[in-house]
């Protein structure tokens, strides 16, 4: 049975006001096109987690999507600051809820394994354990020294952007896998989004690449470039221009709903967004290929 | 033989660089740590393995890398793993030595704040918070920080500590049962600060031409200096060439600030 919806259809069916949304990706495979989706619904009071929450929910928060963020480093990447979330968090305009990045995987790793919590060892450093009560000291049952314990985080949503899904949601990625796996069993709920869309057969040839199963796979989008200013790789590369460009647009608010009105609200879809950025840009983004040499499973 | 001439910030790094040692696996950053690293392993440390908390293990970056996700660093690295498997397997489960920090502000006691300035309820100044920085610093072997010498940047005490170096002086840090040394050193672009027996960070070294006057009039606490104050090894043309012509060569991270 195909999973395979439009991207459009699978946010309208699969995210709903007040959620908890995990888009997944660390500085890679950073699904821009579905909050870009999200953000063109009007969807509302949705509680967004990302270890880096990264441009993407910068223009979420600032197109009024969220109520509250979850994350463990909060800047541009290679940049400096996310100003629009950091803003809002200055003027107390938006709830969050902060963690290191081995608090926050933890907690997607405890809320993936089916457990209530998961432990991990002291860092001397106590002062965000006092300012979040969901980070916690218990005795090590087996005599050893405290640790600090973390809870599940089992997102409503998790969006995850992979280089290839068959229609199922078996899904190939690599290059950087950040919290992609752990996202995507941990939530509720799995919408991926997909540079290509290949029969399963190519998935079997490669099994252990298959690092997201179709047990727990919603939908499956086709979304070619859906990471821009992110990247897919092997696929096309980082626009670290973007990420400079929109240190500036972030400055204004009056800047921001320009870019919204153009990018977001003004094109139908990416691939309208895709065209829109035009040829100059896509040949600036293009990377030779570099192969990996074949392996072999062996015909049993 | 004319004057070398060099920036604070190639100063800096190469300062840091000078601190890794061959065969050393090094948790690097992006930016100036980045280079400090990839100038180790052009000179002294061929051996360096490079680890990028994204999850690049033995990386060899062919351009310079504009992000901790930058695509570079995957292509003809050693292994890629998740994120929770960098912060178990590798980090703390001791398999890092070397941790490069970051932050706005580091304190007597080597303790950083990437966190708030402020109140954390209601802060004035909201920093990007830890990222991967508490538990480098609590599971490192070594760590190191570079960050210019300017008074706002040393306060005596940190007003969060997002990553501890000897938090109230050594005998704490070794209380929490932490299994990385801590901060071990502060390079700055006066000289290089570290830790005492009780964990407080004196002036060690001098940069040529500086002095601890400067250093002092520059920190926020009443800096010691060791017994014996010694000077930094001059800059070569060598670590400048490789550091200008061949790691960033359009200046992205030795140009600009600092």
């Amino acid at each position: 049975m195909t999973k395979v919806l439009a991207l459009s259809e699978a946010i309208a069916k699969f995210v709903n006001d007040g959620d908890t949304v995990y888009a997944a990706g660390f500085t890679h495979l950073i699904p821009f096109a579905a909050g870009h989706e999200i953000i063109r619904q009007g969807k509302k009071n949705l509680t967004l987690a990302r270890a880096t929450p990264d441009l993407i929910y910068d223009q979420m928060v600032a197109a009024g999507c969220a109520k509250k963020v979850i994350f463990s480093y909060m800047g541009n990447p290679g940049v400096g600051s996310l100003r629009i979330v950091r803003s809002a968090i200055e003027k107390g305009q938006l709830e969050w809820d902060e963690y290191s990045h081995f608090g926050m995987i933890t907690r997607l790793q405890a809320g993936a394994s089916g457990l209530p919590f998961l432990p991990m060892n002291q860092t001397g450093a106590a002062d965000l354990e006092k300012a979040n009560p969901n980070i916690k000291r218990i005795a090590d049952p087996f005599g050893g020294k405290d640790v600090i314990v973390v809870p599940a985080l089992n997102p409503d949503v998790a969006i995850v952007h992979v280089q290839r899904a068959d229609a199922n949601g078996n899904s190939h990625l690599w290059g950087i896998i950040g919290e992609q796996k752990e996202a995507a069993f941990a939530a509720k709920k799995v919408i991926v989004t997909a540079e290509e869309i290949v029969d399963e057969s190519v998935i079997r040839s490669d099994p252990n690449r298959t690092m997201i199963s179709e047990i727990v796979v919603s939908t499956v989008c086709h979304v070619p470039f859906a990471c821009h200013p992110s990247y897919a790789q092997g696929y096309y590369d980082r626009d670290n221009e973007f990420y400079l460009a929109w240190d500036k647009v972030s400055e204004s608010a009056e800047a921001t709903k320009q870019y919204l009105d153009d990018w977001v609200f003004g094109v139908k879809d990416r691939n309208e967004y895709w065209q829109k950025l035009g040829a100059e840009t896509h040949k600036r983004l293009e990377v030779p290929d570099l192969m990996s040499e074949p392996i072999n499973y062996g015909r049993y | 033989m004319s004057e070398i001439k060099y920036s604070s910030a190639e100063l800096m790094i190469i300062n840091a660089a000078r601190l890794l040692r061959d065969g050393d696996v090094v948790f690097v950053g992006v930016g100036q740590p980045n280079l400090a690293c990839n100038l180790a392993k052009r000179t002294h440390a061929p051996n360096l393995v490079m680890i990028y908390e994204a999850g690049v293990i033995g990386a060899e970056p062919a351009r310079l890398p504009l992000s901790i996700g930058d695509p570079t660093l995957v292509s003809g690295s050693l292994s890629v793993v998740s994120m929770y498997d960098i912060f178990t397997n590798y980090l703390q489960r001791g398999n890092v030595d070397v941790g490069f920090m970051g932050g706005a502000q580091i304190d007597k006691y080597g303790n950083i704040n990437a966190t708030v300035i402020g109140g954390y309820d209601s802060p004035k100044v909201r920093l990007p918070g830890s990222g991967g920085s508490q538990e480098i610093a609590a599971w490192a072997n070594r760590c190191y920080i570079m960050t210019p010498h300017q008074k706002r940047r040393f306060p005596e005490k940190v007003e969060f500590m997002t990553s501890a170096g000897f938090i109230g002086g050594r005998g704490d840090r070794e209380k929490a049962g932490l299994r990385g040394g801590g901060m071990l050193a502060v390079v700055t672009d006066i000289g290089i600060m570290e830790p005492d027996e009780s964990g407080e960070m004196m002036l060690t070294q001098l940069h040529p031409g500086k002095t601890s006057e400067e250093a002092r009039a520059n920190t926020g606490w009443d800096l010691k200096s060791a017994s014996s104050v010694g000077t930094t090894d001059p800059v070569t043309e060598s670590e400048l060439r490789i550091l200008r012509d061949e790691l960033d060569p359009t200046g992205i991270y030795l140009k600009g600030a600092s």
